[in-house]
């Protein structure tokens, strides 16, 4: 679970990382309110959960209150990367001497946590780590202890402040990030900029990118609230135990096992179609828990054919035949509905599907050929 | 021979009482498998499928000579259960729990030292979790894969996924190649066994003749199994990987697959395959014809 960067900062400021006085406000009249309070020039940020807001025009700064509600007004209206904004950040502006970076994130090889650390704060890290990988640097932690003293020390000297207060400061956000992060469950927490501040001088975290581990949320039940407002499919599909992602397309797919439906999805992209979604029944789904996916995935009106693809391993193959059918007969829709079924008991569910007759249904064992045929009728214009 | 399991595997449960539990348990016994305990805390001298019940790994281990666990308690339980299993002497567990979070996988991994030597000579290995678990066809199914898609023969399959390892199998099959085992490593960051250390088995094993790695976006996994097979396999490697058309971002279902900033997409995977010689399938069914032509090419 991706946080906004309030939220992250609410995190960072309870662990006592240091973070400039904000407010998040979603309407231009609570801004005037904020920013009485908080005085000028004010940061006005996007809360968008994807990268690049700043290039987007979704980060500016305000000097004079007249400017405020229409600045707070053009970036509440931004869709940043295909996702709406939700809020704006006020934040107290501030004289920055120095942008520095520093995160904490999994390394997927090493199964631990590494810290990560650049005096080239402030830009996109992963073209610091393209342009000049010796900018950074990268120290394992240890997964099974709460201490952190060696791998803090090194990035002190690394950082070479030259101010004994900001190296004891640098060195003390370091032990604190690294609890923050085992204390929460987190897969990533990044501070960039982490800046230097003037007057007086010091560190202050400029931003804040929080990822919570989402199968840690049973144990995280204050952020699981917190949990930012997802599609409405998604959140239908989270509830009927189905995973769903919306993605661009027009084809509706289903299937069994995320392997599966990525790969019926690169089919999909290799025959010249795009999927709509992705939809992963699990295993041993029953005729109700394909019929509530279909419900969801349908529900979405870009949807112009569908595409059922299961491998039966504990699914069955007569059992996803009967919850088609079954929900074909309450929805009376008329998109083309295409099913591969392949597997345990797929010969029964083929059987049946072909011995319903029904118009604009087809069946075939060959996840090729069902993939040509759906990417057609969605080419069709949603005729079979 | 196989890989890690094979007929004389003595499997024990552990949550066997739970309803996932019993239920695979069940199918395991009727795939011919040799389950000879379960174990659930609290529940010791009862009898479930037929089964003596255990407290503890341990317990079971010294009354059944079990060697191997399918485990399948509920996430929040599952480290102290893999510690358990580690502890109690079996050679394999098997790691169904889907949903761990990852702090507690990596610090059993760091407290247990999975990833410390060599594999073959480890005491102890971890599959999983959030995986189907393994299968030697006719000899060994632990987990949850349907034993009867799997036919026996000279082809190993190691997969991070448990719906495609069943479209590539029956694929083998069809086209008349049976399998050694097949192991499911699980769709999670942070796991056990990896690809790497299934290649150095399925080296070793002198039934397999050929390997098929299935793959998914995330991590480096794929990356760097192409850099042991170019440098430590002899025998011919078919890879598949899925994920080409999936969004950054976006988690595809399992909790690893998921594009970071610009890292761990399927084309890059592919390309560090295909740059070490190993043909990579771009449709699950492609894949038995390359098998065949790098059986034939021997």
């Amino acid at each position: 679970m991706d946080l906004f960067e309030h939220q992250g900062k609410e995190l960072f400021a309870a662990a006592g990382i240091p973070v400039l006085p904000s407010w998040v406000v979603f309407t231009a009249e609570e801004a005037e309110r904020a920013a009485a309070e908080l005085g000028y020039p004010l940061a006005v940020k996007a809360q968008v959960l994807t990268g690049g807001r700043g290039k987007a025009g979704g980060v500016r700064v305000v000097s004079q209150p007249e400017e405020l509600a229409g600045t707070v007004s053009a970036i509440l209206a931004l869709t940043i990367k295909g996702r709406p904004v939700r809020g704006v950040l006020l934040e107290q502006g501030a004289a920055v001497m120095r942008e520095l970076y520093l995160a904490i994130t999994l390394d997927r090889h090493a199964k631990a946590p590494v810290l990560i650390f650049s005096t080239r704060g402030g830009v996109d890290i992963e073209q610091v780590a393209r342009e000049d990988p010796s900018a950074l640097l990268r120290v394992p932690l240890d997964a099974g202890s709460a201490g952190c003293g060696e791998q803090r020390d090194r990035v002190v000297a690394a950082a070479a402040l030259g101010v004994a207060p900001l190296d004891e400061q640098l060195g003390d956000l370091v032990d604190r990030l690294w609890t923050l992060y085992r204390e929460r469950d987190a897969s990533l927490v990044e501070v960039n900029p982490l800046a230097v501040v003037g007057d007086p001088v010091r560190l202050v975290a400029l931003d804040s990118k929080v990822t919570i581990d989402d199968n840690a949320l049973f144990r995280q039940p204050d952020l699981a609230a917190q949990r930012p407002d997802e599609d409405a499919r998604e959140r239908a599909a989270r509830e009927a135990g189905v995973t769903y992602l919306t993605l661009d397309g027009d084809v509706g797919v289903l299937g069994n096992g995320a392997g599966l439906v990525m790969s019926t999805l690169d089919m999909i992209g290799a025959a010249g179609g795009a999927a709509a979604d992705f939809c992963d029944v699990g295993g041993g789904a029953r005729a109700e828990r394909i019929a509530a996916a279909l419900d969801i995935i349908t529900s979405d009106d870009r949807v112009r054919a569908l595409l059922v693809n299961i491998f039966g391993g504990i699914t069955r193959g007569d059992e996803v035949a009967r919850g088609v059918l079954a929900w074909l007969e309450k929805t009376s829709t008329d998109l083309p509905l295409v099913v591969r079924l392949d597997g345990n008991n797929a010969d029964e569910g083929l059987r049946l599907i072909a011995a319903a007759g029904i118009d604009g249904l087809s069946v075939t064992l060959s996840a090729q050929e069902a993939v040509e045929s759906v990417v057609a009728a969605a080419k069709n214009g949603g005729r079979a | 021979m196989s890989i890690l399991v094979d007929g004389s595997s003595r499997v024990l449960v552990q949550g066997m009482t739970g309803r996932e539990g019993t239920f695979h348990t069940e199918r395991m016994l009727a795939a011919g498998t040799t389950v000879v305990a379960g174990v659930t805390p609290g529940k010791g001298g009862q009898t479930a499928c037929g089964l003596p019940v255990f407290d503890t790994v341990n317990e079971a281990v010294a009354a059944t000579g079990a060697d191997v666990s399918v485990i399948f308690v509920p996430a929040r339980f599952a480290k102290a259960a893999v510690v358990q299993a580690a502890e109690g002497g079996v050679r394999v567990a098997v790691l169904i729990t889907e949903g761990i979070p990852v702090r507690d996988m990596s610090e059993a991994v760091a407290e247990l030292g999975l990833d410390e030597g060599s594999v073959a000579g480890r005491p102890f290995v971890l599959i999983g979790p959030n995986c189907p678990g393994i299968v030697t066809p006719g000899g060994c199914n632990a987990g949850i894969m349907a034993a009867s898609l799997f036919k026996t023969g000279r082809v190993g399959i190691v997969s991070r996924s448990g719906t495609l390892t069943y479209e590539i199998a029956m694929g083998l099959t069809r086209a008349g190649l049976g399998q050694s085992t097949c192991v499911g490593m699980g769709g999670d960051p942070v796991h056990g066994l990896g690809f790497q250390e299934c290649l150095e088995l399925f080296e070793a094993d002198p039934q397999t003749e050929a390997v098929v790695l299935v793959g998914e976006i995330g991590g480096d996994d794929e990356e760097r199994a192409a850099a042991f097979a170019a440098e430590h396999l002899t025998k011919p490697l078919v890879a598949y990987i899925a994920g080409f058309t999936a969004p950054p971002g976006k988690r595809m279902g399992h909790a690893g697959a998921i594009i970071s900033g610009s890292s761990g997409t399927a084309a890059a995977k592919a390309a560090a395959l295909e740059a070490a010689g190993i043909p990579v399938a771009r449709r699950p069914d492609e894949t038995p014809a390359l098998v065949a032509e790098a059986l034939a090419a021997i």
